[in-house]
């Protein structure tokens, strides 16, 4: 037998605050300016050591913009990011609302977290394919849906384009490239390299951005897709969106690194870490990306550092495993704060003009929202109809199937 | 005795299991200090220390992987899979690795898995959150499957199955967790007053391997498990034929001595899952009872199953077997 050393040995890390504790976020170490931007097409792995221990940021705590990773940006572009991510925190609340009513039976807010997907689609071409998580929902304003569609899906009524079959915030638009969202998660990390690999086989040029978070990068998913990445150098832009909490387990339970964006050097992957609140900085790595990606270079991978401000989700309470409103603490900010300090700080807008927009903004989702329910909501119905379970279950109706069709076709009519 | 809800039997059973053996360890995806998005370790790290209830990475594949690992060095593992329709990632590592060691190493290595997961539908949760995958963990040799349906039954067979030197899985009926589910979704009671929810306080166990009488009756038989146990109660009621309501209980290996018992008795047999019907084990359980039991029986066996399709969200309750069709089902077996 082994002797025994002594009682307690099992090494467990545990969160760095928990309710009642104060919460103590080490600042930034970088700012603007400190990291440079290599050349795309040329870049090697060991070239962004610096920048995967490193955080690039192009706004400073005052909103000025700086540094070689400036996107320079017009005002109408900055513009329309803003207004997509009043337009996503909008909705998110009127969606939080709408479920406490019971006509969605779930949600998840991106609340904190909009530049994300915002800035980053903006930073693609049309053609390019989204493979998103379910806290990328705003790409989808980014490719013009039209937002009652998009409450159709979630309060799963006759209008809903997946026919009631996904819980809400599991979108698909294929109009707009935006890939099935699944609940298994990790999925779609690795099977975006599949996605680019074939845009790359047909010669096309495109590239698939997806995203994975800190807690999911645990699964084998992520380190597929890493390691495909690297043997196959395929257009995709791989982004850990390290938001710090996995439901109630914290980033430091997903992996022993002190970065996220480290453990793609070892897979000879550029890797980029980048202020995920500021919205400059996320749409210029993301440009970065998709130039190294349409040359043919192959694969970024991305830690994109922001906080989840909200829960979880619907189902989730997080004063059970957090102190609550630390999110104002973050040395990141609010995305949202943030570039309306920035068009600010260039004069190109005011607080009265923020203010028009929300309610502007706020209008639009009372429309789509009040448009939306004619067709029905989970709370009332009219649900689609029951004919959905048997359909697109394959290409075709099978015989077992239509059996069970007529069967419980018998069974509903009653 | 106390009156427990599924959850907090689940939480007893480990609780005690902890208390009475060092070598029990409990882990998972927010199964430590959060205590389990479902609650059932509310508390357990604290009392016993987080190198005993710990959260895990958000891995299945890791964490069915380290739990074979310390299975095979003496430990005894108890591992909570978030929701079973997130198992997959581990499935090589149950199929291949936990249950087959023991075989494969010649009886020199075994692996007293235990491995807890909620399972089945009537949460809305889409075909995610919903699935009920008992039927492929019983086509696989080497691992006992057992799926409860009440708060004592919960308790008395994970401890059973924490206790076993086999690796076991255990399925708990999600929708069941706080009340019974009796197939109307707007009728949602707690456990209060129900007999099944008087759980002791202390250590006991039940049997892997022996099913429970749910119901007595002489004139047809009723094999469920999970939730439909309880959605099978109501449509023996609402069908007025005197039914046995057999709850399996554990699927591997199921209780032949009480199905032939029982369908000798009745000479009927109706069998109730919510999980699809294509090799869902009520298959087995057709065929075996036709082995064993041909010549006793005076009707069709008869299925009532989940359809062959994903789970559905918004249209759940046209997937899930109603009290309607059990009934249905039963009294058809009586036309003969």
């Amino acid at each position: 037998m082994t002797k025994k050393k002594k009682e307690v040995t099992l090494y467990v890390p545990s969160a760095p605050f928990r309710p009642g504790d104060k919460v103590n976020f080490a600042p930034f170490e970088n700012e603007p300016g400190d990291l440079p931007r290599p050349d795309p097409v040329k870049c090697t792995a060991a070239e962004t050591t610096d920048h995967a221990y490193g955080l690039i940021r192009v706004l400073n705590s005052e909103g000025i913009a700086s540094g070689p990773w400036d996107p320079k940006l017009s005002k109408e572009e900055l513009l329309e990011g803003l207004e997509h991510m009043v337009r996503m925190r909008i909705f998110d609340d009127r969606m939080m609302k709408m479920q406490r009513t019971g006509k969605l039976s779930f949600y998840m807010r991106s609340f904190g977290e909009e530049a994300v997907a915002i800035a980053q689609t903006m930073a693609l071409k049309r053609q390019d394919w989204i493979f998103p998580t379910y806290r990328q929902p705003g790409a989808q304003f980014v490719r013009g849906r039209d937002m009652v569609s998009m409450i159709n899906h979630c309060i799963g009524n006759e209008e809903d384009n997946v026919k009631g079959r996904q819980m809400p915030v599991h979108y698909t638009y294929r109009d707009g490239r935006y890939i099935s969202v699944s609940s298994p998660v990790g999925t779609q990390f690795s099977q975006a390299v599949g996605v680019a690999m074939a845009s790359q086989y047909k010669g096309l040029d495109e590239c698939c951005i997806t995203w994975i978070g800190d807690g999911s990068s645990a699964e084998g998913d992520y380190h597929y897709a890493l390691n495909f990445a690297s043997v196959f150098k395929p257009p995709v832009i791989l982004n850990i969106v390290n938001n710090q909490w996995a439901i109630s387990t914290h980033a430091n339970l997903a992996s022993g690194n002190p970065t996220f964006a480290a453990r793609g050097l070892a897979y000879n992957v550029p890797s980029m870490r980048v202020d995920g609140n500021d919205f400059l900085a996320l749409y210029s790595v993301t440009k970065w990306a998709r130039e190294r990606a349409a040359s043919g270079a192959g694969a970024t991978h991305i830690e994109v550092l922001t906080y989840r401000a909200g829960a979880h989700s619907s189902s989730d309470d997080p004063s059970r495993y957090r102190p609550g409103n630390e999110h104002e603490a973050w040395p990141g900010g609010d995305p949202v704060d943030r570039l309306v300090q920035h068009l600010i700080s260039i004069k190109e807008w005011s607080e009265e003009q923020q203010k028009e927009l929300e309610e502007r903004i706020d209008e639009e989702v009372v429309e789509a929202y009040k448009k939306a329910v004619t067709y029905g909501d989970l709370a009332n119905g009219p649900y689609p109809s029951v004919d959905t379970i048997f359909t697109e279950v394959y290409e075709e109706v099978p015989w077992h199937l239509k059996e069970q069709w007529d069967e419980m076709k018998r069974w509903s009519d009653e | 005795m106390t009156e427990m809800n599924i959850v907090q039997a689940v939480n007893s059973a480990l609780d005690i299991m902890l208390l009475k053996d060092d070598d029990v360890i409990f882990f998972g995806e927010d199964a430590g200090y959060f205590g389990g998005v479902f609650r059932t370790s509310d508390g357990l790290q604290e009392k016993h220390g987080s190198h005993r209830v710990f959260d895990t990475p958000l891995s299945e594949g890791g964490i069915a992987a380290i739990a074979f690992g310390m299975g095979i060095n003496g430990l005894r593992p108890v591992a909570e899979i978030q929701f079973a329709d997130y198992i997959f990632p581990a499935y090589d590592q149950i199929v291949n690795e936990i249950a087959k060691v023991r075989h494969r190493s010649g009886g020199e290595f075994w692996c007293p898995v235990t491995i807890r997961t909620p399972a089945g539908g009537g949460i809305r949760g889409g075909h995610h959150h919903s699935q009920s995958p008992e039927s492929q963990f019983t086509h696989t040799a080497g691992i006992k499957v057992v799926y409860t349906s009440t708060p004592y039954n919960s308790k008395g067979l994970l401890i059973s199955a924490i206790e076993s030197n086999d690796p076991v899985i255990v399925f708990e009926p999600k929708r069941c967790y706080r009340g019974p589910f009796y197939g109307d979704p707007h009728n949602v009671p707690t456990w209060k007053d129900h007999p099944e929810a008087e759980v002791p306080e202390a250590h006991y166990s039940i049997p892997l391997g022996k099913a429970r009488i749910a119901m007595e009756g002489d004139e047809c038989t009723v094999i469920s498990w999970g939730t439909m146990v309880h959605v099978s109660e109501q449509a023996i009621k609402d069908s007025g034929v005197s039914c046995d309501l057999i709850d399996l209980q554990t699927l591997v290996p199921w209780d032949k001595d009480a199905i032939v018992k029982s369908i000798e008795k009745t000479g009927r047999c109706v069998i109730v899952h919510e999980a699809p019907k294509t090799s869902g084990f009520g298959a087995e359980m057709a065929a075996s009872v036709q082995e064993r039991c041909f010549y006793h029986l005076e009707a069709p066996i008869e299925r009532v199953t989940g359809w062959d399709t994903p789970f559905p969200h918004t249209t759940e309750w046209d997937y899930m077997p109603s009290p309607a069709r059990i009934a249905n089902a039963i009294k058809k077996t009586m036309e003969e």
